[in-house]
């Protein structure tokens, strides 16, 4: 599943658009995260600059989930600060529903909406947040359908879907509401083998077009041929962050190259 | 691979086999017979003992259904008939009493040269609840559906026409303050007056103006008091008040519980529990005698309101109870979907959470109504005649002294159809909804 050598997809990936820019799309500062008594995050400190694209590893239990998912609030952090696109995250509602409807999610069970179409679903956040009319974000949705490659599908349920197509069309679906920042949060971890590469492929588009991209995910293939910047996050820490060719042929903490011998060691 | 597992695996498929028709057993009626009723022995004899028992108790049953006598004055003529017909000693049924006394039965005392009030009453009410039941029927047909209350509102109680309208003006007060205060004085704020200037003018200016105007321009009906409703008409009024103002009061109750919200979520359970904990025949007492005590003296608040008052409130909790259930049966991946699209509270509860809760908790939302319908029959403890309340008062009179198993009979099967009727809706709205395909 996650081996390093083979490549994710057998095209040559367009590296024209990929660029980082100087531009900070989101800075954490000082940020720490208790669940009860449990210290679940501590003391990150993370600056995502505009066009990266940020692979976040590490043993399960070490936070990473946790951490992407407190950058759209969906997890509510005790100290620090978060600023998605110059905007402080803070308890006000409205201030929490404008970043999450500029930050794009897709999560690891989809989390599609199944009493809705596939083009219902992509429809409704376009009509109801952005206020968007319905024959503008029908259009919107066919073309994001389209470029995920299932536009036929756009009337079905999405629970006569396959994995990955839902997958597919989770992303389409946060990209209606034309984010500037999108999170993936193990997205390939519930498919099977043979749909993780269609969602990646999506993916790498998406990278290619010059997203932002924060993806938590074990497919180090993906992270070698994409990743500008891989993050080891242990025990609610993270641990350490490189290139992807360095953090992989060079890892420096003993932690990191435990994880690194367990997950590619065979 | 080991080489020797390479080996002995060196098998290769040349072609890919075809469907095929399943093989030939016997179909159709003899292969039925067999599975379902004679599939061993002991199946077999049960089957003959249960076809035995049906034919025992149908053929006691039908006999006296079927010969029952249509046309008598009372049960002593209906008897007589009977030993002329059947000789002595044979019993039937005596459905004469029905034609007797079907306008009780359905109208109670309401004045007999106003029933077509109450028929068109009903079809008002059928009109405006048929486009919410059945989405293919035109969307215009929506139009009715928020003014019928007033509509059967006047025609069943009459008065002249401006306290319904007083009344619907509120309404209308409170829509036009949130549509065009709320772009200026905030959502909360917007909400806020478009409940409470409403109030105000319910409590204080709709009924002098309706009185005003009730003097100026009589335009109405005769009036007609709640004393006068009985029959099934009552236990309809009852019934569908109920049911229609106990569903959004038990999603509120339901999303009450859930809130985080401290008092929000505390007033919810508390409400609940209470309501839950005491017998509906208990809260109709204290709706009929103690309200009184607690009431201002002079108040004349008219006793079948508080009975629909407490119905209602009480069906609600139990529809806040379903409904939290299928709350809870969501998957915490349908809140964070939604939360992470930047809907807001209302919306992601309209737009996602509700739709799919409401509909996992059909099967329990609809045996509640039918439980509220069935229970409307209790308001006779606290003298409101319902149906059963009338069956009582017919067999009191001289002429139906004595019977029993007919209006019984009759009562039931009318709730039953009412009840069955609903059981099937809520299976059509089941297999309706169904998009999720596993």
């Amino acid at each position: 599943m996650s081996d390093l050598h083979t490549d994710t997809v057998d095209r040559e990936i367009d590296r024209s658009q990929m660029k980082v820019s100087d531009e900070i799309a989101i800075e954490i500062v000082g940020m720490n995260k208790w669940y009860g008594t449990f210290h679940v995050l501590r003391d990150i400190n993370l600056t995502v600059n505009r066009g990266e694209r940020i692979v976040i590893c590490g043993p399960s239990g070490s936070g990473k989930s946790t951490l992407i998912r407190c950058i759209n609030a969906l997890e509510e952090h005790q100290k620090g600060s978060i600023t998605v696109d110059g905007t402080l995250l803070s308890n006000d509602l409205k201030n929490i529903d404008k970043i999450r409807s500029e930050v794009g999610m897709c999560f690891q069970h989809f989390n599609l909406f199944p009493h809705l179409t596939i083009l219902e679903n992509c429809t409704l956040a376009p009509i109801w947040v952005r206020k968007t009319p319905k024959r503008e974000a029908e259009e919107t949705a066919m073309y994001f359908l389209e470029k995920v490659k299932i536009p036929d599908q756009a009337n079905k349920y999405p629970g006569q879907l396959s994995g990955g197509q839902q997958q597919r069309v989770a992303i389409a679906r946060s990209l209606c509401m034309r984010p500037r920042i999108m999170l993936f949060d193990e997205p390939t971890s519930a498919l099977d083998p043979e749909m993780i590469k269609e969602v990646l492929d999506t993916m790498i588009q998406l990278a290619e077009e010059g997203m932002t991209m924060l993806c938590v995910t074990h497919e180090m293939g993906f992270a070698r041929q994409v990743a500008n910047r891989v993050i080891f996050m242990a025990d609610g820490q993270i641990v350490e962050q490189n290139e992807p060719e360095e953090f992989f042929t060079n890892p420096q903490s003993d932690r990191t190259k435990q994880f690194l011998s367990q997950i590619l060691g065979h | 691979m080991s080489e020797t597992h390479a080996h002995s695996a060196a098998y290769v498929r040349r072609e890919m086999l075809p469907q095929e028709a399943p093989p030939a057993l016997e179909t159709g009626a003899v292969k039925w017979l067999r599975e379902n009723l004679f599939s061993s022995w002991l199946n077999g004899i049960l089957t003959v003992v249960s076809l035995a028992f049906i034919w025992l108790v149908l053929s006691s049953i039908l006999p006296w259904v079927v010969q029952g006598i249509w046309n008598a004055e009372s049960l002593s003529e209906c008897r007589e008939i009977r030993d002329q017909l059947y000789g002595e000693g044979h019993e039937v049924a005596c459905w004469a009493v029905l034609g007797d006394r079907w306008r009780q039965l359905l109208f109670g005392f309401y004045p007999p040269e106003h029933y077509w009030r109450v028929v068109l009453a009903l079809v008002v009410f059928l009109a405006a609840i048929a486009p919410v039941l059945f989405e293919s029927l035109p969307r215009k047909m929506l139009i009715l559906t928020p003014l019928a209350p007033f509509i059967i509102f006047f025609l069943l109680w009459g008065g002249t026409i401006w306290g319904p309208l007083a009344v619907l003006l509120g309404f209308v007060i409170g829509w036009a303050i949130f549509t065009y205060g709320s772009p200026v004085v905030g959502n909360l704020g917007g909400t806020v007056l478009a409940i409470l200037v409403p109030i105000l003018y319910w409590l204080f200016i709709a009924g002098p103006i309706a009185s005003g105007l009730g003097a100026i321009l009589p335009i109405g009906l005769e009036f007609v008091a709640s004393d006068e409703f009985g029959g099934f008409m009552l236990s309809f009024v009852i019934g569908i008040a109920g049911i229609v103002l106990s569903l959004p009061i038990g999603i509120f109750l339901a999303l009450g519980r859930q809130s985080d919200l401290f008092i929000i979520n505390k007033f919810s359970v508390i409400f609940i529990e209470v309501i839950r904990g005491v017998p509906l025949i208990v809260w109709l007492f204290t709706a009929s005698l103690l309200l009184n005590y607690f009431l201002p003296p002079g108040t004349n608040f008219d006793l079948m309101l508080r009975v629909i008052i407490m119905v209602t409130l009480f069906s609600s909790a139990y529809i806040a109870e379903v409904i939290r259930g299928g709350l809870a049966a969501l998957p915490r991946g349908q809140y964070e979907g939604a939360d992470s699209l930047g809907l807001d509270y209302w919306q992601s509860m309209r737009l996602i959470i509700l739709p799919q809760a409401l509909k996992i908790s059909i099967p329990g939302i609809v045996s509640t109504f039918i439980g509220l319908f069935k229970d409307t029959t209790l308001v006779v403890f606290i003298g409101l005649l319902d149906p059963i309340g009338f069956s009582n008062a017919i067999r009191a009179s001289t002429e139906w002294n004595g019977i029993y198993w007919e209006l019984f009979i009759f009562i039931g099967l009318c709730f039953f159809v009412c009840c069955f009727g609903m059981s099937r809706y809520s299976q059509y709205l089941e297999r309706k909804l169904r998009t999720d395909h596993r």
